[in-house]
């Protein structure tokens, strides 16, 4: 289907740069933002800026208001019962952090295992070995099969180290793999695991349910999903946030100061120390509007087309070698891979010169790019704005390169 | 054989100026590429928000870069510029390798003056890198591994 209409909600589609009309094909990395969110943001800072929840006059009363209802509709977007189970973080990142940092350092113990996967961004992994060095925990990573899947034999196995936390992502971002997470969540239960998962790449796109999915923690970034950056959420099980000691001390997070100690305030502003990105957050209650006017229905069969056109595509170019799931179903947008001889960062700025933006390199995914035995992929990610004319300017973009190159030749060897 | 799908597609100006011959022909055919079992000096460098990593391997006697060797990954910029680093700095003592490495960061930096200077022979070529400022980097990881290991406290401590 035709999301022709969403496409001119989005103000920089119509830019051109080097020169030719901008083909964005980064959205993995961050999306762009429709004018609906940009003129909330513009409408919050120019009528409503204030401090949340301090003060008795009138803007605040608003900014609250605002605040708050951004957090009702980001709770809503993923299925969450309840708004006070959403945590306002600086996105998916310090999100995992705070779990690290805060579940982790109150619940962990010597020599507890928590058990991630070989496709985790850095983000979901270093964390976890950060907290490693602090307390001593062990980390395992299951592995994945030869077209980029997770390997659930191996993760089975791994499942029987008995490790306190499970954390993997929902869609992987270096090779688009969609993870069947409520089988995962089901299997790290049943071995007395609690489970987070990374939604940075799932939320944007998919439908999530996290009581349908039935994990403990859910995390998120703003900017991959049409809204700002610097503002993200964490969803955690009712009453797994009562538990957890405050992550930072600040204003907001109180109770009661006195020089002798503190108390809490009660969840979720016990996690939310000091001043929020106010803006940021109303914003991403406007981009999650925004994509349920669109609606997931609309959003998944114009990725489908996508993905099966990007697909038929990439497959014509001789000598590019694609990473990830074969098949068109159980993956989304994104598309890791390799040209010939030619290196990924070659490739960036000979497409951004024709006006097309990929993403080269690691993709935060280090221990993924080993295991793949590259040092790097470009990869072009495809989003709602994205139409077929991108993938086929892509291609167009990499006969240039070729053309450039004198043709492409065997890929050195490592 | 491959087909490129537009093989008549105009390429931008910018970029025949980046992808000189000299410089694939360096990508694909690196010289003095290997390991260099009596290095004197040695280090390792690595790119970390793209991964590039060129070790460079000197062997010095008398003040004077008898042989230089380099291994490493990374695109076609950085792995020729190490390529062409080897070929310039052999055979020159370690005061003028260092002012072929500033003369040929100047030239990086936009600054056209180092184009008259023949010590940089077809390091020349990579000029055109000045007007991607994202990849200024790729072409100084080499250069950065030499300056590192003619630092004067790198010198005594060998």
């Amino acid at each position: 289907m035709s999301l022709d209409a969403v496409r001119g909600d989005f103000p920089v589609l119509s830019r051109t740069v080097n020169g030719r009309p901008l083909v964005y094909l980064d959205s993995a990395a961050s999306s762009q933002q429709p004018h609906q969110v940009i003129e909330r943001v513009d409408r919050y800072i120019t009528q409503q800026h204030s401090n949340v929840h301090r003060s008795a006059h009138t803007l605040s009363g608003e900014a609250t208001e605002a605040y708050e209802g951004a957090r009702a509709e980001v709770a809503a977007h993923i299925g969450a019962p309840n708004p006070g189970e959403i945590v306002f973080t600086r996105g998916a990142t310090e999100a995992v952090n705070l779990v690290a940092s805060s579940w982790g350092s109150a619940f962990l113990e010597p020599g507890d295992r928590v058990l991630l996967t070989i496709l985790e961004h850095h983000s979901n992994i270093v964390p976890w070995q950060l907290l490693a060095a602090r307390i001593g925990i062990e980390l395992d990573f299951a592995d994945i099969t030869g077209d980029g899947r997770l390997d659930l034999d191996h993760y089975e196995a791994l499942l029987r180290r008995e490790p306190r936390l499970v954390g993997f992502t929902h869609v992987s971002n270096g090779l688009g793999t969609i993870n069947p997470v409520a089988q995962l969540t089901r299997m790290a239960r049943e071995a007395g695991a609690l489970v987070l998962i990374d939604g940075a790449q799932a939320a944007p796109h998919l439908k999530v349910d996290v009581g349908a999915i039935g994990c403990d923690f859910y995390v998120f970034s703003g900017h991959k999903m049409c809204g700002p950056t610097g503002v993200g959420a964490l969803w955690a099980r009712s009453g797994l946030l009562d538990a957890m000691p405050p992550y930072q001390g600040g204003g907001e997070m109180i109770s009661e100061v006195t020089t002798q100690g503190s108390s809490w305030a009660a969840v979720p502003y016990k996690f939310e120390a000091g001043t929020p990105n106010i803006a940021g957050a109303v914003g991403l209650g406007e981009a999650v509007r925004f994509l349920r006017s669109v609606g997931h229905v609309a959003i998944a069969a114009h990725e489908a087309d996508i993905i099966e056109h990007a697909l038929a595509r990439l497959r014509e170019v001789e000598g590019l070698r694609l990473y990830g799931p074969n098949e068109a179903s159980d993956r989304t947008a994104v598309f890791s891979f390799t040209y010939g001889d030619i290196h990924p960062h070659d490739l960036a700025t000979i497409l951004d010169q024709q006006g097309i933006a990929i993403r080269a390199g690691h993709h935060c995914n280090q221990p993924l790019m080993d295991r793949l035995g590259v040092s790097a992929t470009a990869r072009a990610s495809f989003y709602l704005y994205s139409t077929r004319a991108d993938a086929d300017a892509l291609c167009e973009g990499l006969g240039t390169a070729a053309q450039l190159f004198g043709g492409i030749a065997a890929p050195p060897a490592s | 054989m491959p087909t490129p799908p537009r093989p008549d597609r105009a390429i931008p100006a910018a970029l025949s100026g980046l992808y000189q011959e000299v410089i694939l022909d360096h990508y694909r055919r690196p010289r003095n590429r290997g390991q260099l079992e009596d290095a004197t000096h040695h280090i390792t460098l690595n790119n970390p928000l793209c991964g590039d990593v060129i070790e460079l391997m000197l062997k010095v006697a008398g003040g004077k870069i008898e042989v230089a060797r380099f291994m490493g990954r990374g695109c076609s910029i950085s792995l020729a510029s190490a390529s062409m680093l080897t070929g310039r700095v052999a055979g020159q003592t370690t005061g003028q390798a260092s002012e072929i490495s500033a003369e040929f960061t100047r030239l990086l930096h936009g600054d056209q003056a180092p184009l008259a200077d023949a010590r940089l022979g077809d390091l020349r070529t990579l000029a055109g890198v000045s007007r991607f400022p994202v990849r200024i980097k790729c072409a100084l990881l080499g250069w950065n591994c030499l300056d590192e290991l003619l630092r004067p406290e790198s010198a005594e401590s060998e």
